[in-house]
């Protein structure tokens, strides 16, 4: 006969998978820094590098607030904040809520979650970024995982580049996952733009570091399978119960 | 964007292969979307002549063609007016399957057999002309492959350019970076039939004549440099099949030979130019100054435009003819009758360009490339190799030299690059001559200055302004895949791990465990309070707040769950909300909230208990309550405040709620419990160590009558004040008959003990007697009579 069961609880995916990522950062020496959701197009955008009036910030459609305040569109924000309180070394990851004024689709949320991370010192180079992150890919998707880096745009990191790791659900033999091509995107990188050290005083030339973003309702989705990014904020308890661990 | 692959490769002069083509582009930072093979569904179709064309016996329309399809001469059926013997078609004999999947069949129309069928350029995809089969410019042998007789067959490359690099939303910029990465030299694709065009004449000043026309730059500012010629007797018409496939292949539709050639350059070389018909220019002159106040223009998509002074306008002498950079009147645009024009081969402030097109909500190619910023110095060649063109496809008469207008001109800009700063930044060492080698293969041109590099900056590449921009240009072409990955040993950091972080970790933690699904609701809703701050371009109405308060949105979560017959559920959040910022503050107060809400059976059901379990009520939702109080704000206290309670900080102020909460909640519903309380960030102490006792307890049941008004906890209060009673807890409460008027019957268990000596029975009873004495003097409590 069945057992007396308990009552069960669970954190939500989007978390778990937040602090998966956090954790594994910890690991690395990293510690979590965060900032406010309501933040001011200084922090935003200018002190990021994004100019004026560029397209740049189209890709970023924001939600305003008044008197040049907006939702941010990103956590980079907080890359500024923790430059501007604390003296390198800096490693930190910002996890946090983001807003972007994207209509709802089954990929798109007009609300979504954010990790950012920051690496400040003497003498960080492109190679740090390459063997941090793959590091972290591969403690996260696996010991597996192949990470691919290519060249991208970010106004505040220069040289920007994307991360991706071979698939976690084909294994880079390709399906409907990756697109039949065997490689997810997952994160966002590059070094730190000097102009970004310049609005936070720092010494661009003694000073050199990473930064990196990534959003873990993609990762949620594309390594439990979930096909629509709507389910997370419905809560229906049968959702939510799938991934609360064993009975 | 999209690029044809036959376009590329008669620029690289060899064939590439779509795989790697998309391999090498991805890896230089042009991601590739999709590669969309272009009528490569014609390979059954091919070149066929017709011999001889008959009435067909049965049918006026139609005709009986003898066709020479490379074998025996076939019989086939036609009903195109305009089929002619001697004269070349596509031809899909029979067993040939159709663009759209249709396979061809020897079948019998209006009585006679036809072998196969003469199509139409719509039936192939080609264009939307159906109304005649499509004549074939070729000299190709009857039964060659129509593929292999013209240069039809292609792929379309749809590529992701980031906003840094117009360079790349032409063939020749793709062309330039494909070109470095397979070693092998680009060149322009030569135009047929062109002639040499004379170079630009340069004016130090903002005005000059061209052909006749006036040209006046009276906004500099919105218009740094303006080149302009004028050619006389064009004939306007369809453009040659080339061009007309070239535009076809990268999805644009051809128009007449005029635009079509404005087009194939913006595409080529990504110079956006403009064409416009001089006999509708009122002067004639060409004045580009700001816009007036109110001014207005009706645009080619036929709609009325207000401008205003920060728009720059391409005028006549009375009016404005093209919003600049953006798109042109109807009036003044190139039609089948114009015979004169001029040509505009123009730079446009970008940001004045992004201002414009979001004002009037217009955008088009042009304004896209004059937004990301064109290349200011290749203008000259842009105009003649435009010149060029527009003459080998439609004729007519250069009148002198085009005019550049360019009254402040500025040089290419130079940036000193360090080599060594280039291997500490990318973590590898880089050799000097694999710098200069990288640079150079796309047009950056380099000089040994002092131990650095002067590099100047090709003016396509507006995105490069700073050494750091040029050690990207060598990363990429080193490929980001040559670098080391290897973790380096690293300082730690000197940022403490946030609180706030903590802090909701050990709500989280506390809240999970006591059985609630964590929910992440949306933070935009309708407005939920006075407080609340509006969005000023939110997408609905209907998510038009931030919320102050994370209940409302919960409430909305369980609603849905019952819409699933869920009947057990409980939900908690932790969430940033906010509220209207005080008067004189910047932007809104904005802090983290905890909230639960909870509905349903205590427990699970259990076939040992007939599976019926009591439902929540409100001493659960008082239990959880604690709870999240105690975790999240450990100095607060909870007390009763009418049908509901409360947390109280010291400071006397509520930060936090827990109560029963009204839902739209279908008939078998149980009731509905909620709480909200705000999140300290303060980590709560260590807890310090209480010896286990070692001498025994005196247990004692108390019942007291209390009066209305007057609370259990007012009570435990009193008897806590002596420090023997060790623990107290209610296990009964009376209201009835036995006990008068609106008291109650309250019965507490108490534990007394001594930590340091056995307790006597008698010690106990004195204490009590104490406490009953100030119960009764102090809230009128007395022990009930047994």
């Amino acid at each position: 006969m069945p057992a007396r069961p308990a009552v069960r609880g669970g954190l939500h995916l989007v978390t778990q998978v937040v602090n998966e990522i956090c954790e594994i950062f910890l690991e690395l020496g990293f510690t979590r820094a965060v900032g406010p959701e309501a933040e001011t197009e200084w922090y935003n955008f200018g002190a990021l590098n994004f100019p004026a009036d560029h397209p740049a910030i189209d890709a970023q459609d924001s939600f305003y607030l008044g008197d040049g305040v907006l939702l941010r569109t990103h956590t980079s924000p907080v890359q500024i904040r923790v430059m501007e309180r604390h003296t390198p070394p800096i490693r930190v990851v910002s996890p946090g809520q983001c807003y972007r004024r994207d209509p709802f689709d089954p990929s798109h949320s007009p609300v979504f979650e954010q990790v950012e991370g920051l690496v400040v010192d003497e003498g960080i180079s492109f190679v740090d970024l390459k063997a941090t992150l793959s590091t972290f890919a591969r403690r996260f998707f696996g010991s597996e995982t192949r990470t691919r880096f290519s060249p991208s745009f970010f106004p505040f990191t220069e040289p920007s580049a994307d991360m991706q790791v071979t698939c976690s659900v084909c294994h880079g033999s390709g399906c409907p996952t990756c697109k039949h091509s065997g490689w997810l995107e997952i994160l966002g990188a590059g070094m730190v733009h000097p102009a970004v050290f310049e609005h936070c005083r720092l010494d661009p030339e003694r000073y050199t570091g990473f930064a990196f973003g990534m959003g873990p309702h993609r990762i949620a989705m594309a390594r439990h399978g979930i096909p629509d990014i709507r389910l997370f904020f419905e809560s229906d308890v049968r959702f939510l119960a799938q991934f609360a661990g064993p009975r | 964007m999209i690029l044809s692959r036959r376009w590329l490769e008669a620029m690289l002069g060899r064939s590439l292969d779509p795989k790697d083509l998309e391999h090498r582009l991805s890896m230089l930072g042009t991601p590739v979307e999709a590669i969309i093979p272009h009528h490569q569904d014609l390979g059954d179709v091919l070149v066929a002549r017709v011999l001889e064309v008959k009435r067909h016996p049965n049918a006026d329309r139609l005709s009986l063609c003898l066709v020479d399809g490379g074998g025996a001469p076939v019989e086939v059926v036609c009903g195109a007016p305009n089929v002619t013997a001697g004269h070349t078609y596509p031809y899909a004999p029979v067993g040939a399957v159709l663009p759209g999947g249709l396979k061809l069949e020897k079948r019998k129309i209006r009585g006679v057999e036809s072998n196969g069928m003469l199509c139409s350029a719509k039936e192939l995809g080609l264009g939307a002309d159906h109304a005649g089969i499509f004549e074939l410019a070729t000299d190709a042998a009857p039964g060659t492959r129509l593929l292999d007789a013209l240069p039809l067959a292609d792929d379309q490359i749809v590529i992701e350019v980031t906003a840094n690099r117009p360079d790349l939303l032409c063939h020749k910029g793709v062309a330039r970076e494909l070109g470095a990465s397979l070693s092998v030299p680009f060149r322009l694709v030569e135009i047929p039939g062109a002639a040499p065009v004379p170079a630009p004449e340069r004016s130090a000043s903002a005005s000059g004549t061209v052909g006749g026309v006036q040209v006046r730059l009276e906004d500099t500012e919105g218009c740094p440099r303006y080149l302009a010629a004028v050619i006389r007797g064009v004939r306007v018409g369809p453009s040659p099949s080339w061009l007309a496939l070239r535009l076809e292949a990268v999805g644009q539709r051809p128009i007449n030979n005029v635009v079509d050639a404005t087009n194939y350059i913006l595409f080529e070389i990504n110079q956006p130019l403009h064409a416009f018909d001089l006999a509708q220019l009122d002067g004639p002159a060409v004045v580009i100054r700001r816009a007036g106040v109110g001014e207005r223009i009706v645009t080619l998509d036929g709609v009325e435009r207000t401008l205003s002074p920060d728009m720059t306008a391409i005028c006549d002498a009375r009016r404005p003819t093209i919003v600049a950079g953006i798109m042109g009147s109807a009036t003044s645009e190139v039609s089948a009758n114009t015979r004169d024009l001029v040509l505009e081969c123009a730079y446009f402030e970008p940001r004045r360009i992004r201002r414009t097109r979001r004002a009037l909500g217009l955008s088009s190619e042009s304004s896209y490339r004059f937004e990301r910023g064109i290349d200011l110095h290749g203008m000259p060649e842009a105009m003649r190799r435009a010149i060029a063109l527009i003459q080998a496809v439609a004729g007519g008469e250069l009148t002198g030299p085009p005019l550049d207008l360019w009254p402040e001109p500025t040089q290419p800009r130079t940036i000193f690059l360090r080599p060594d700063r280039v291997s500490a930044l990318l973590g590898t060492p880089v050799a000097r001559e694999e710098i200069e080698r990288h640079l150079s293969a796309i047009g950056f041109v380099t000089a040994p200055k002092d131990s650095r590099l002067a590099v100047q900056v090709p003016g396509w590449r507006p995105d490069v302004s700073r050494e750091v921009d040029l050690v990207e240009e060598v990363a990429r072409f080193m490929g980001y895949d040559t670098f080391p990955d290897e973790l380096k040993p690293y300082r730690l950091g000197t940022v403490p791990d946030a609180p706030a972080e903590r802090a909701k970790d050990r709500v989280r933690a506390a809240l999970v465990g006591a059985g609630f699904y964590e929910a992440r609701t949306f933070p935009l809703g309708p407005a939920d309070g006075p407080d609340s701050v509006p969005v000023l371009n939110p997408m609905s109405a209907e998510e038009a707040h931030l919320r102050t308060r994370l209940l409302p949105g919960l409430i909305r979560r369980v609603e849905h769950n019952w819409a699933a017959h869920t009947r057990d559920v409980r939900l908690a959040e932790v969430g940033t909300v906010f509220r209207r910022g005080d008067p004189g503050t910047k932007g809104p107060v904005e802090w983290v909230s905890v909230a639960g809400v909870l509905t349903g059976g205590r427990r699970p059901a259990h076939w040992t208990e007939g599976a019926k379990v009591p439902d929540m009520d409100i001493w659960d939702l008082k239990y959880h309550f604690e709870l999240a109080v105690g975790v999240s704000a450990p100095d607060a206290t909870v007390s009763e405040r009418g049908n509901a309670w409360e947390a109280l900080a010291p400071d006397g102020s509520v930060v936090g709620w827990a109560g029963s909460l009204g839902a739209d909640a279908p008939v078998w519903a149980a009731p509905l419990f909620g709480f909200e309380v705000r999140l300290e960030e303060a980590a709560p102490l260590p807890v310090s160590y209480r010896a286990l006792p070692e001498h025994p307890a005196v247990e004692r049941d108390l019942a007291l009558i209390l009066p209305a008004g007057v609370t259990a906890s007012a009570v435990e209060q009193r008897l806590r004040r002596n420090a023997l009673l060790e623990a107290v807890s209610v296990f009964d409460e009376y209201r009835g008959p036995a006990i008068p008027g609106d008291q109650r019957s309250v019965a507490w268990h108490l534990t007394f003990r001594d930590p340091t000596r056995t307790l006597r029975d008698g010690e106990v009873d004195e204490i009590l007697a104490r406490a009953l004495k100030a119960l009764e003097d102090e809230l009128d409590v007395r022990r009930r009579a047994s």
